[in-house]
């Protein structure tokens, strides 16, 4: 039915596009590699002048322990508001919704002041705790809706076998729904390992712990216009969340979708 | 993550409650579906977390930006004035006039994308329609920081876009090429076009798992009906995508609210003033001024349009019934 020229036109335009997405991408692996002559120096200089080694062992521990902990809460906050019913369970799904929408830019302020005077600034804990709560909003919501997919039947056979809630929980739901939670603790682990603002105003003075991202604006500091040292940086920050997304691209994007529009 | 929250939930966890004791479950404290108050242990960890680490700041947030403070000495009681101060101050107020821009870059021209893209990708099967979809979705998953750096490169003297231009110029065009980040007039639109190619895998995305759930027939009675492209996207296609073009231009423009990243690192809001959004003076008024209390009143207002946004689209579409109430 549809003409041989449209379809031609088709594939132009999302030839045209796809380029455009990518060039940048593919620009910066040229250039941090020196391609074609596949020159390391650039890397060499990020690694050693940039610190890149120490800056990605923060990045791994926030972002570990961030969505570890954002991960176990938001499942048993899911599954009670999801599966239970009990007075201000409704009210509570609300609050958790309304926090999707709180910006980092607002409240980032307070934080640190508050974080200051509780000596938590510049310390792990300090990224952490803001970055498990920013999740857990995420991750409650999501988690409810995947519990309250479960058939009640399943509850209920599960409860005359003997299991208890928690058990249930752990044993029989969790288990079951390994693709959301997968889908979940992806998406968490790439916006903690991707946030930059907050890093930036509680880690301001201990360079030892400095999140990738951060010290990436360090190194573009001292780099301003050596583009090969800064593209190789930028490609050891990007690279672990965009092997991930090539591999498991369809929990990426589905996740976003679902996130978006189910509800 | 923003979300379109939908009156269906509510309708379909009623649906449910007759079934569950249809199924015969007896009627006592540990039957599921019943109140429980061990709920609340179950939720109140994440509700700790979450109250303490994000909607405590957001009180305090408030509570800042009717002070005037310096961030070290004593506050002083300033009422709604740093609100009237981000209305008065031309930057401030330039500010929002930037971030007016930046939404129609980062919301509303990568939805016009996204529609070109939808439609050339729904009329007929793709081949590789994966892979495109893979190319596009790249670069919301790339740190801000990483495309800032990726973008500075693109635009720098030498770079790819001038690079692009002197070729055109070379053609017999105007010569175009200048130095985007650094120039006052442009650099504002550039750094707006960053914001397009980022996000216009994530418009399309959303429109395309709209446009697949639109029926076969609509398109194929329009066709009969002797529609071309044209009138078949005016008829069928746009009219069947307005929830998910709604989510899309409220992601869109939530990101373009919470674009410090790509502003800090790429232009730190100059040349002057020329590309200061309200997201990095919240950061510039406290930690480069001194002005805490006007900065948590800007970070208070975006969080207030952040909410408006989302809240105003959703009305936007869902004002309309018959939308409502059709799709899953």
């Amino acid at each position: 039915m549809i003409a041989r020229r449209e379809q031609v036109v088709n594939y132009a335009v999302l030839t045209l596009f796809a380029v455009i997405a990518v060039f940048p991408m593919v620009g910066v692996v040229v250039r941090a590699l020196q391609l074609p002559d596949l020159d390391l120096s650039a890397f060499a200089t990020a690694w050693r002048d940039g610190r890149f080694a120490v800056y990605l062992r923060n990045s791994v521990i926030v972002t570990v322990v961030t969505a570890a902990a954002a991960t176990v809460l938001s499942i048993m906050a899911g599954f009670a508001l999801g599966t239970m019913r009990f007075r201000g369970a409704d009210a509570l799904a609300l609050l958790f919704v309304a926090g999707l929408t709180i910006p980092t830019e607002a409240i980032v302020v307070p934080l640190y002041f508050d974080l200051r005077s509780l000596h938590l600034d510049n310390t792990y804990a300090g990224v952490i705790l803001p970055q498990v709560a920013m999740s857990v909003a995420f991750g409650t919501f999501w988690m409810r809706a995947y519990f309250r997919s479960v058939p009640p039947s399943l509850l209920e056979a599960a409860r005359m076998d003997g299991a208890g809630s928690w058990t249930t929980l752990w044993r029989v739901l969790v288990p079951m729904g390994r693709p959301a939670i997968l889908t979940m603790i992806l998406l968490i682990s790439m916006w903690t390992w991707n946030e930059f603002l907050l890093p930036l105003v509680i880690l301001n003075s201990e360079e030892g712990l400095r999140t990738a991202p951060l010290g990436l604006s360090f190194f573009q500091g001292a780099h301003k216009t050596d583009y090969a040292a800064l593209m190789a940086g930028a490609l050891i920050i990007a690279a672990p969340v965009v092997l991930l997304y090539v591999f498991l691209q369809r929990h990426f994007i589905a996740g976003m979708l679902s996130g978006a529009v189910k509800e | 993550m923003t979300i379109v929250a939908r009156p269906e939930s509510r309708r379909a966890r009623r649906a449910d409650r007759p079934a569950a004791r249809r199924s015969g479950a007896p009627r006592g404290a540990g039957s599921p579906g019943e109140p429980r108050r061990i709920g609340w242990l179950y939720v109140l960890p994440a509700l700790l977390v979450y109250g303490a680490f994000l909607l405590w700041p957001l009180v305090r947030g408030a509570q800042f930006s009717l002070y005037e403070w310096d961030g070290l000495g004593p506050a002083t009681w300033a009422g709604l004035s740093n609100y009237g101060e981000m209305l008065s101050d031309p930057v401030l107020r330039g500010s929002f006039g930037h971030l007016a821009v930046l939404i129609v870059f980062y919301a509303v021209l990568p939805c016009g994308v996204a529609f070109v893209l939808v439609g050339a990708m729904s009329r007929a099967r793709v081949r590789g329609l994966a892979f495109f979809r893979t190319a596009l979705f790249l670069p919301q998953v790339v740190a801000m920081v990483a495309v800032a750096v990726a973008w500075q490169w693109m635009y720098s003297a030498d770079g790819p876009v001038n690079g692009l231009l002197r070729a055109l110029h070379s053609l017999g065009l105007p010569d175009w090429s200048r130095g985007w980040l650094g120039d006052f007039t442009f650099a504002l639109p550039a750094v707006g076009l960053i914001g397009t190619w980022v996000n216009i895998g994530l418009a399309m995305v959303l429109l395309l798992a709209g446009v697949q759930k639109i029926p076969r027939e609509l398109y194929e009675a329009a066709r009969i009906d002797g529609a071309g492209p044209v009138r078949e996207f005016w008829t069928v296609t746009l009219p069947g995508l307005r929830r998910e073009l709604a989510v899309a231009l409220t992601l869109t423009s939530i990101l373009a609210l919470r674009n410090f990243d790509l502003i800090y690192m790429a232009t730190g809001g100059g040349p002057g003033d020329a590309t200061k959004v309200p997201a990095y003076e919240v950061y510039n008024r406290t930690f480069n001024t001194g002005e805490v209390g006007l900065g948590c009143a800007v970070g208070i207002t975006i969080a207030a349009l952040a909410f408006a946004i989302t809240a105003g689209i959703r009305r936007a579409v869902e004002g309309r019934p018959d939308r409502a109430e059709g799709r899953a």
